[in-house]
């Protein structure tokens, strides 16, 4: 009879440990413009972290815990981002933040991110959000200033001596403009014409020509919206033969698409995720790219873009900080700051306490566009 | 400023010109049929454009074109019995806010069923690079099939309007609905056509220009605004000086990127309306009708 | 009549302090955040309900106010002076107490406008704003108001959008809190969020009784008997015009006020805050409420604006404050909720005495 109850207690406490050795699950918050005008950053960036939420899951989650994430479409609106930001951290008290996805909203939370002493891993690429470094916050896109240089660095080449500057009135198109005035005089360049359009602008003929009107030896254009393709065209219809180098914005193929034959003999830097075909296999990034592309392109039957790529890095960065420091959200930030060597899609990170971003100008290649396609320069 | 600078910034203004005397002719013939303003002027012509992309995957071009513009006249004159046709007698105030909720939900619509993805028709001849050149102007072939759209699209209108019973019963209604309510003619059938027929147009505008512009979900509010300016500086109510007052804000805004920032071409043009509103509100070509609205 | 125009707005107070305490009890504190967000577009949507209702104005750009008062306010506490310390007009204001040094988050020091000031600069800023477009644009009638202050909007958009020191597209960010008083600021942070619930409801309560003022004034029951018809009012000896205009200015330094606080609330402003789509959820907010009638507005804007930043609407936030005001526009023109039983009254009898109301359409 003791025996009996003894068997039973254990089963019983058995039973007890192992529906205790569930664990709750660990909440991940997203912040992304999944609709609206800046869709085109948010909805893959949405898409890349549920397709990588549910491989995680499959392989048993993190730290046996699965992970559960909570999706705030902030439709870029930087009051909805705000109001959203607080009730991730103090309603669903999630773990970390992933996203915005564009500069406006980030900086908007940065400071309510700062004082809560929560975690965000932002998308979006603005210098100001990791200058001044504000210890929670982190982000993974390459910087404007790299991509200017690259820029900078082909036009020379090249034998260019005077461009002209075309940027959006967006958050981006403005970063750019920024670091593009500051960079060129030390390049050597000089910027002869400078122009800004709305970024809704359907024709920019009269800017290009206002350009041609300038003597320019190249073209430069620094916007993200489909005025990227309109400002190619523009320029080839009027006879413009000068080469045309586009921002990092272009590296999304349906731009080049769009644009048609405008858009061949384009040269851009961007991250190597958008040729990860072409990758040699020994390149330290073959591995990632190629994992992410193949996944997303099967998944979702689109192609993959620098900007799903943000999420990715983003959430395999937390990750991988947490399979080494555990929960504890201090230790898990301090293990971030002091990540070397992560090869994500946008490059090999490597933070320290004052360098939240973690890319140097080693992140992006310089692409043109061949036969329709993104090529490495050069080949 | 050499005469090639100037006769390219011409030319675009023309490219512009076209689509904003298009929607302000579309704003008039819905305008004098009824008395409304259609804040969703701007819808047709994105729908025009949306759907034609989509059909375009289906059928050769022509066919493609032809069947948007179908799709938008149908589109036209649901949303005329759906929201206008039983109003009795509404306010102005009330009008306005409806066509306002009309054009949001429209757009609203398209993105649902498109996403925010941009499109575009390919180009009619050529390509995205072929131009034509002359006197020292390039212009792209796109630019002259739009020009010769929107000069059809006039043409046809001043026969219909003029020649047709059916164009002069409209007219009629214009004049005096009650009057020519009693005179037997069927006066809501005919605000209908009114609305099929702004659709249609509208849609055959958006079109043509897609190539050049490209479409997406969110183009028509912007497009209401200066369609509204265009109709405003003709004289409301005077279809051919939209084409003219068209074609002038074109010319407008190109010119003012040669002087302005290139940021500002569009306030550009809400200046123009503002000032237009505020000192002279018949617009360049004048009309009572308007001091009737103003002296209510 | 004092005690009963006051009355309502007691209990309105009392309602307030219930829903605090609600929250409270129900363990969900934090439906505070967006309760005081809902607060600050309230102020706007009141505004514009006593012009739509009693002014018979519509505006399509009401939104331009609030964005002018909140990047006013924004701007001027943002800005950092400390290059021009000694320089003649800064040295000046900080010899007047009108600047304040403080440290941000990052460890830097900045030299800016104090909020007080700010707020006073957004005021008279918005004022003056509103006067010198309110005497042109209140002259046109329907469609050509409707424009003309959509195109306003428009403008007030674009130079947001356009210039780089207003932060552009990215907006205005790490704008400091609001020291009101000894103890009580406008700012987002966690501890002080039952207060700012409070200021923010207390600034609604002291707007309506501005906008109660108005309306009960000799004009606005003048206005409202004869149910807008304004030759009558005229020929009466009625100043309609200038009753529009105070209208339309106090409308517009509400929303002004409402800008600023909520900069302060929330650290920061974008260009979206000017957009059309917004000036259209502040009609389409009147609409349901029903034009002139204040409390059903207060209602509705809570309703819709509380969903809307919890997002409940999610993607098609929108679209459903744009069927909403169709819908609404459809059917009960006058608004669904007019809580106010008195107005539909009258205009009943002022139907029926005036069958043909000049302002329809021809």
């Amino acid at each position: 009879m003791k025996k009996l109850v003894l068997a039973a207690a254990v089963l019983g406490f058995s039973a007890l440990s192992a529906s205790a050795v569930e664990k709750a699950p660990l909440k991940i918050g997203a912040l992304l413009a999944v609709t609206g005008p800046a869709a085109f950053l948010g909805a893959p960036e949405a898409r890349t972290l549920e397709m990588l939420v549910e491989e995680l899951n499959a392989k048993g989650g993190i730290d046996g815990r699965k992970i559960q994430l909570v999706v705030k479409d902030t439709t870029g609106s930087p009051e909805k981002a705000v109001s959203f930001a607080k009730q991730l951290i103090e309603e669903e008290q999630v773990f970390a933040i992933i996203g915005p996805a564009t500069s406006g909203e980030t900086l908007q939370i940065k400071a309510i991110v700062e004082e809560a002493k929560a975690l965000l891993i932002s998308c979006a690429a603005a210098e100001k959000i990791v200058d001044p470094v504000a210890a929670h916050v982190f982000n993974v896109a390459p910087k404007d200033r790299y991509a200017a240089e690259m820029i900078f660095r082909q036009m020379k080449k090249m034998g260019v001596k005077k461009f002209g500057l075309l940027s959006s009135n967006t958050g981006f198109g403005t970063a750019g403009k920024e670091q593009v005035e500051k960079g060129a005089a030390a390049a050597g360049l000089e910027i002869a014409a400078n122009e800004v359009y709305d970024k809704a602008a359907t024709d920019l003929t009269a800017e290009v020509t206002k350009l041609k009107a300038a003597g320019v030896d190249a073209i430069l254009n620094w916007s993200i919206e489909p005025a990227q393709a309109i400002v190619i065209k523009n320029a080839r219809q009027i006879g413009l033969t000068i080469p045309i180098f586009q921002s990092h914005g272009f590296a999304n193929i349906q731009y080049a698409r769009t644009a048609g034959a405008a858009a061949e003999g384009v040269m851009f830097p961007a991250s190597r995720i958008v040729v990860a075909d072409a990758l040699p296999a020994k390149h330290p990034q073959k591995a990632v790219v190629m994992a992410y592309k193949s996944a997303y392109e099967k998944k979702y039957k689109e192609d993959v873009s620098t900007f799903g790529g943000h999420a990715w890095d983003a959430l395999q960065i937390l990750v991988r900080a947490v399979q080494s420091a555990g929960l504890d959200r201090e230790k898990v930030r301090t293990a971030i700051e002091n990540m070397k060597g992560h090869v994500g899609t946008a490059g090999v990170f490597n933070y320290s306490p004052t360098d939240h971003n973690g890319l140097t100008i080693d992140a992006f290649a310089m692409l043109t566009v061949k036969d329709g396609k993104f090529v490495m320069l050069g080949e | 400023m050499s005469l090639e600078l100037v006769l390219q910034y011409l030319v675009a203004g023309l490219t512009y010109g076209t689509i904003y005397a298009v929607v302000g002719v579309g704003f008039n013939i819905i305008y004098n049929a009824t008395g409304i303003i259609n804040f969703a002027q701007g819808e047709f012509v994105m729908l025009g454009g949306m759907t034609a992309v989509t059909l375009h995957g289906l059928v050769p071009l022509p066919l493609a074109i032809a069947g948007a513009v179908a799709v938008t006249m149908v589109v036209g004159a649901l949303i005329e019995v759906s929201f206008i046709r039983w109003l009795r007698k509404p306010s102005v105030l009330r009008m306005v806010v409806i066509t306002i909720g009309i054009s949001i939900v429209v757009r609203e619509g398209a993105l649902l069923l498109w996403g925010e993805s941009v499109r575009a028709l390919p180009y009619f001849t050529g390509n995205e690079v072929t131009s034509l050149a002359f006197a020292g102007v390039h212009v792209s072939p796109q630019v002259l099939w739009s020009l010769a759209t929107c000069l059809a699209i006039v043409g046809f209108l001043w026969f219909f309007f003029q020649h047709t019973s059916v164009g002069r019963q409209m007219r009629a209604c214009a004049a005096n609905r009650d009057a020519a309510a009693l005179c037997g003619i069927p006066t809501r059938n005919l605000v209908t056509l009114s609305f099929v027929l702004s659709a249609g147009i509208g849609a055959l505008a958006g079109c043509v220009v897609s190539p050049i512009t490209y479409t997406s979900y969110g183009i028509g509010s912007g497009l209401a605004i200066k369609g509204f300016t265009v109709a405003i500086l003709g004289g409301l109510g005077n279809s051919m000086a939209a084409v003219g007052a068209g074609f002038l804000v074109g010319i407008l805004e190109a010119a003012s990127v040669s002087l302005l920032p290139a940021a500002y071409k569009d306030a550009v043009s809400v200046a123009l309306l503002l000032a237009i509103l505020f000192l002279r509100p018949s617009g360049i070509f004048g009309s009572s009708a308007v001091e009737r609205l103003r002296a209510h | 009549m004092l005690s009963s125009r006051y009355a309502r707005i007691a209990l309105f107070g009392a309602a307030v302090v219930l829903v605090q305490v609600a929250t409270q009890l129900g363990g969900k504190p934090f439906f505070l955040t967006q309760l005081t967000m809902s607060a600050y577009y309230t102020l706007v949507a009141v505004g514009l309900s006593l012009l739509m209702g009693y002014a018979g104005q519509i505006s399509l750009g009401h939104a331009a106010f609030f964005a002018i008062g909140g990047y006013a306010s924004g701007y001027l506490t943002t800005f950092d002076l400390s290059p021009l310390r000694e320089e003649g007009l800064v040295a000046l204001l900080g010899r007047a107490g009108l600047l304040v040094d403080r440290a941000d988050l990052y460890g830097g020091q900045t030299l800016a406008v104090h909020p007080w000031a700010a707020f006073a600069v957004a005021i008279v800023l918005s004022l003056a704003i509103a006067w010198a477009i309110g005497v042109p644009v209140l002259k046109l009638k329907g469609h050509y108001l409707a424009m003309a202050t959509l195109g306003f909007g428009t403008i007030v958009y674009s130079v947001v959008l356009g210039t780089a020191r207003f932060g552009a597209a990215d907006g205005l960010s790490s704008v400091p809190p609001f020291p009101l008083v000894a103890g009580l600021a406008v700012s987002g942070a966690r501890a002080d969020r039952v207060s700012n619930y409070y200021v923010a409801w207390g600034l609604v309560a002291l707007g309506l009784m501005l906008l109660v003022n108005l309306v009960e004034s000799r004009v606005g029951r003048a206005l409202r008997a004869i149910h807008g018809a304004e030759d009558a009012a005229g020929s009466m000896g009625v100043d309609v015009a200038r009753f529009k205009l105070k209208t339309f200015v106090l409308s517009a330094v509400l929303a002004a006020v409402g800008g600023s606080f909520l900069t302060h609330f929330n650290g920061g402003i974008g260009p979206g805050e000017a957009a059309v789509m917004k000036s259209v959820r502040y009609v389409a907010i009147v609409a349901v409420g029903g034009m002139g009638s204040l409390w059903g507005t207060v209602a509705t804007s809570v309703a819709l604006n509380f969903l809307s930043l919890r997002g409940y609407f999610g993607t098609l936030d929108d679209a459903v404050f744009g069927v909403v005001l169709l819908v609404v526009m459809l059917t009960s023109p006058d608004g669904i909720l007019r809580l106010d039983p008195r107005v539909p009254v009258k205009a009943l009898l002022a139907r029926l005495r005036k069958p043909n109301r000049p302002e329809e359409a021809p």
